[in-house]
């Protein structure tokens, strides 16, 4: 290490460097296959949700040969699902659930945010902790007492109730993202405007909202998730087929009858599950900038 | 184009924090007038109070004729540039430039006749579909600048528009606003805490501390004729070194300092000094009143012999700190002067430009 | 220093031309902090209608009877603590989220270091694969799970049967079952403590790095010297954040076991459920979710508390 040893042979640290550029090679490679082995592991659900999903009830009951290929790959239990009346029911009520609410939520988190992060009024401090707060309430914690005030307000089994409720999930997170990115607009920018003649309506609408804009998607993205993935207020509270959406659907309905349906059963879930990942693989750096921008500043 | 007019205005922030401790100021139309201090004295208060960002606590400040106190800031017709530029990042340069008069519903031709009028005056015609993100700094300020300009407001208001800026571009984008404000000769009042900008762009400037304002003036009374002992230090760099002293008549009216020294007064400013005998002073001269002694000197040089301690060579002049009567004391020498750290150094002292403070007062007498 | 007094005109002189101004302008304060108020009433609606009032009356419900007519302050609180079957859900609830959170932590842990390691290189592709386990809506993932499960037609039993090994009744007993919704859990949460702490990973300054090598630290120093210290607020507030859903947790346990074998796995959530919605029994229901209760506030606690402490020092 010290610098008398380099005095007499040069070729010493020439060696030190190669082998340090070794290490790193060695390093990276042993990244790259510890990863591919994880990767792996993690897509075996996928994998098989779609190896099975190509199969035939026969081939999956014959219970002949390796299970994770599919001997005669078909598309029929796609084909079918898609003229299936009851699937086309979920899929029509997930996303008309989904898309009321995300506007909805979008639509409360944006306005809530503007006025704490650039109006205040008394008390608007308590009520971004607040806002945190609630965020920290699961759904599983309230599940029974909101089935009494769903039912005094009739909306039992009804997907209406999901409008309604599916909100207080998403808007407390998707109001945290927002203010979060409205607050790194610098303030000189709304004063700006606000000299240029823009009313606050204008601003938010003409600054904010486009500067903001990476935050939106963010927080869209959540509130489409959580829309589109909840399971526990749709089972709790629509008990009839018709008014089920995708997920409780295809776990409740789906799976009463033939035990051999599970190539349906998994076509099914590939199909609901192909929106996230869609929306994903686009949108992904949004997102996980809008979820760890708050968690690493500071 | 118009006058302004600062009455009596203070502005206490919440917690009785006065940031603006109630000031006058007459701003007259065309008028270049610069608000400096140092930081947290209430100069970006006062501008943003002139331009409706801030509510006025107590007080009035008139545009061009009319009270504003409770004009939002869209109908006080002025523009604003901000320190870190504030462009619209979503918008193209023409947009940025633009948005004011769109939202003021001009008809598309006037706003594009504007910007381009705008644009080549400030020379970014070629960068007007760029975004913001692809500026560099300078680039950055022009537009906000033309983004100024275009809306042919009464005002413009400025509040540290170059501190963003390396040291080159700044003394760069220094000429550009003088030379705007030739053009354009709107009402401007810019806030700086760096007086050579002050000094070099103002008709008039204003020196703030602490929410007061101390004086106000061009440039040159100010330097020659500082009302008080903060604006003697604050303009002028070096800053003027500070010597307590006394008035005593010894043979002549003569500034004694504590550990004996006696300077004599010019005569010319005798009558002016006399009534402050025995009263406890300050005496203040400025570096480049404290010289390498010439062969020659003129009446009412007095010469002092000073242990260099530090020496500084700047290129066309020499720092000296050295130590009188115990105050570390700058002077500035001719950088051919030889010396070093140790040495004696006989230096000039110009009692003509000397000043003198009344401590219980602070003001210069 | 009060030089220049002279030229001040004293606050309270100044105040006297304009007491009408002074009126005027707190009303447009005021107004403007109405429209503020106004723009989070949707807000404020939603929270105190959906979230407050719903857990008062939680708490209301939990003291009625079965039939709900008659107030019997705790006695369900008492009833069902006295309970084996309860016991065994509390035990069942912290067992998985600690032991689910731990494991997620590490995974995610060592998944970011390997991320951060190949950093620039397909990094994009990487991290998709990865993160396809939270993407898919979890009760759609875990049916999948249950059926890779599924007693005679699992493929994970294929394999070890042509590896030589016996079959595994992954949901069969209730201890293989408790693993296994432990397994589903990590397999779900691990890539969001990834992406967290990759963040984190990022926001570790280069250079401390390279002062820490040329002071002559070992990798493992750094990792321990630097990194942790330096993720030490991101780890925690992500710990504690999930601490907080997977004891919460309902979809998996739901489809996978649904509580069994023997009631072995229920959580809280599938036991309320079980009791409130299903048996109809309301009161016991909400006594069963607002045991939650203290455990979930006093996690959220230390969440606020990181958060508000962060908030000041960025300030
Ligand atoms: N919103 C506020 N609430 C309370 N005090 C404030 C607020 N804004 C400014 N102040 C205080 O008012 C005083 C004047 O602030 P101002 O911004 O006018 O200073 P400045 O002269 O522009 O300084 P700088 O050169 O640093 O910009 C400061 O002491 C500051 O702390
Ligand atoms: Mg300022």
């Amino acid at each position: 290490m010290s610098a008398s040893a380099t005095a007499g042979n040069m070729p010493a640290p020439k060696a030190k460097v190669g082998s340090m550029e070794k290490q790193r090679r060695m390093a990276l490679w042993a990244s790259y296959i510890a990863l591919t082995f994880f990767v792996i592991i993690f897509l075996i659900p996928p994998f098989y949700m779609i190896i099975t999903s190509l199969k035939t009830s026969a081939e999956i009951s014959a219970q002949a040969g390796n299970p994770w290929i599919v001997q005669n790959p078909t598309f029929d239990n796609y084909w079918e699902l898609m003229t299936n009346a009851a699937f086309q029911r979920y899929f029509i009520n997930s996303v008309w659930v989904t898309a009321v609410t995300v506007t909805l939520s979008m639509t409360i988190a944006i306005l809530a945010a503007f006025s704490l992060s650039r109006m205040g009024f008394k008390g608007s401090q308590v009520l971004s902790t607040g806002v945190f707060l609630t965020y920290l309430v699961p759904p599983s914690l309230l599940f029974i007492p909101l089935f009494q005030i769903l039912g005094w307000l009739g909306l039992i089994n009804s997907t209406w109730a999901l409008v309604l409720l599916f909100p207080t999930l998403a808007v407390p997170f998707c109001t945290w993202i927002m203010i979060g990115y409205f607050s790194s607009i610098p303030k000189e920018l709304d004063e700006a405007a606000l000299i240029d003649g823009a009313s606050y309506p204008q601003i938010l609408i003409q600054i904010f909202i486009p500067v903001a804009l990476p935050g939106i998607i963010a927080a869209t993205i959540f509130a489409f998730t959580v829309a589109w993935g909840a399971f526990l207020y749709p089972l709790a509270y629509l008990y009839s087929a018709d008014q089920a959406t995708l997920t409780v659907g295809i776990v409740r309905e789906l799976i009463k009858g033939d035990v051999f349906a599970w190539g349906m059963i998994m076509a099914a879930c590939a199909m609901a599950a192909a929106p996230p990942i869609i929306i994903y693989t686009f949108l992904m750096d949004y997102y996980i900038a809008g979820l760890t921008a708050g968690a690493t500043k500071g | 184009m118009a006058n302004v007019s600062i009455r009596k205005v203070v502005k206490a922030y919440e917690g009785d924090v006065q940031a603006v401790k109630g000031i006058d100021l007459e701003i007259i139309d065309h008028e270049f007038v610069v608000l400096v201090g140092p930081s947290g004295c209430g100069k970006s208060t006062t501008l943003r109070m002139i331009a409706g960002l801030e509510e006025i606590t107590a007080g009035e400040i008139w545009i061009g004729g009319d009270v504003v106190n409770d004009v939002p800031p869209r109908d006080r017709d002025i523009a604003m540039v901000f320190q870190n530029y504030a462009l619209y990042p979503h918008m193209s340069v023409f947009d940025n430039m633009a948005f004011g008069l769109k939202l003021r519903k001009f008809p598309k031709e006037e706003i594009k006749r504007r910007v381009d009028e705008a644009a080549t005056m400030l020379d970014i015609q070629m960068l007007l579909d760029r975004k913001p993100k692809a500026l560099s700094g300078g680039q950055r300020q022009r537009v906000a600048m033309g983004r100024a300009v275009v809306r042919n407001p009464k005002v413009f208001l400025f509040d540290e528009p170059l501190s963003n800026l390396d040291a080159k571009l700044r003394v760069q984008m220094r000429t550009e606003i003088k030379k705007l404000h030739q053009l354009v000769p709107t009402t401007t009042v810019y806030v700086t805490h760096d007086q050579i900008e002050a000094m070099t762009l103002a008709d008039r400037v204003v020196v703030m501390n602490h929410g007061v304002i101390e004086q106000v003036g061009a440039p040159q009374e100010l330097y020659h004729h500082p009302a008080t002992r903060f604006v003697a230090g604050f303009i002028g760099s070096p800053a003027m070194n500070f010597l307590p002293c006394q008035v005593v008549d010894d043979g002549g009216l003569k500034v004694q300092l504590a550990d004996g020294t006696k300077m004599a007064i010019p005569a010319a400013r005798v009558d002016r000094y006399g009534p402050y005998k025995g009263k406890k002073m300050t005496l203040g001269i400025r570096p480049e009143h404290m010289t390498e002694t010439h062969d020659s000197e003129k009446p009412g040089v007095q010469i002092m012999n000073a242990k260099v301690d530090v020496v500084e060579p700047m290129g066309m002049e020499t720092l000296v700190h050295h130590f009188v009567d115990g105050v570390a004391v700058c002077s500035r020498i001719d950088p051919n002067v030889h010396t070093g750290p140790g040495e004696i150094l006989p230096l000039a002292i110009d009692m003509n430009n000397m000043h003198l403070i009344e401590d219980a007062t602070n003001r210069v007498v | 220093m009060a030089d220049g007094s002279t030229m001040v005109v004293g606050a309270p002189a100044a105040t006297s031309p304009g007491p009408r101004q002074a009126g005027s302008m707190k009303q447009l304060a005021r107004r403007r902090s109405l429209a503020a108020l106004a723009l989070c009433s949707p807000l404020i609606l939603l929270i105190v209608c959906l979230k407050i009032y719903p857990t008062f009356y939680a708490v209301f419900l939990s003291m009625l009877d079965r039939k709900m007519n008659n107030f019997v302050g705790f006695d369900n609180f008492a009833f069902m603590i006295s309970r084996p079957s309860f016991q065994l859900v509390i035990f069942q609830s912290v067992l998985f989220a600690v032991t689910a959170v731990i494991l997620k932590a590490f995974l995610g842990f060592v998944l970011a270091h390997l991320m951060h390691n190949i950093r620039g290189r397909n990094e994009r592709v990487w991290r998709g694969l990865l993160l396809v386990p939270w993407v898919i809506p979890l009760s759609l993932s875990t049916l999948t799970w249950w059926w890779l499960f599924d007693p005679s037609y699992s493929a994970f039993n294929w394999t070890l049967n042509m590896l030589g090994f016996e079959d595994i009744a992954f949901l069969g007993t209730v201890w293989n079952a408790r693993l296994s919704v432990i397994a589903v859990n990590v397999w779900f949460g691990a890539p969001f403590f990834m992406i967290m702490y990759l963040a984190a990973l990022k926001s570790v300054p280069e250079q401390l790095y390279e002062a820490a090598s040329i002071d002559g630290a070992t990798a493992v120093q750094r990792l321990f010297f630097i990194t942790i210290p330096m993720m030490r607020n991101i780890i925690l507030i992500t710990v504690l954040y999930s601490l907080i859903v997977t004891f919460a947790d309902f979809d998996i346990v739901r489809i996978l076991t649904n509580g069994g074998p023997q009631d072995g796995t229920h959580l809280f959530a599938t036991y309320a459920f079980v009791v409130g919605i299903q048996s109809g029994n309301i009161p016991r229901g909400a006594t069963v979710s607002l045991f939650m209760f203290p455990i979930l506030a006093a996690l959220a606690f230390f969440v606020l508390r990181d958060v508000m402490k962060r908030n000041k020092e960025m300030a």
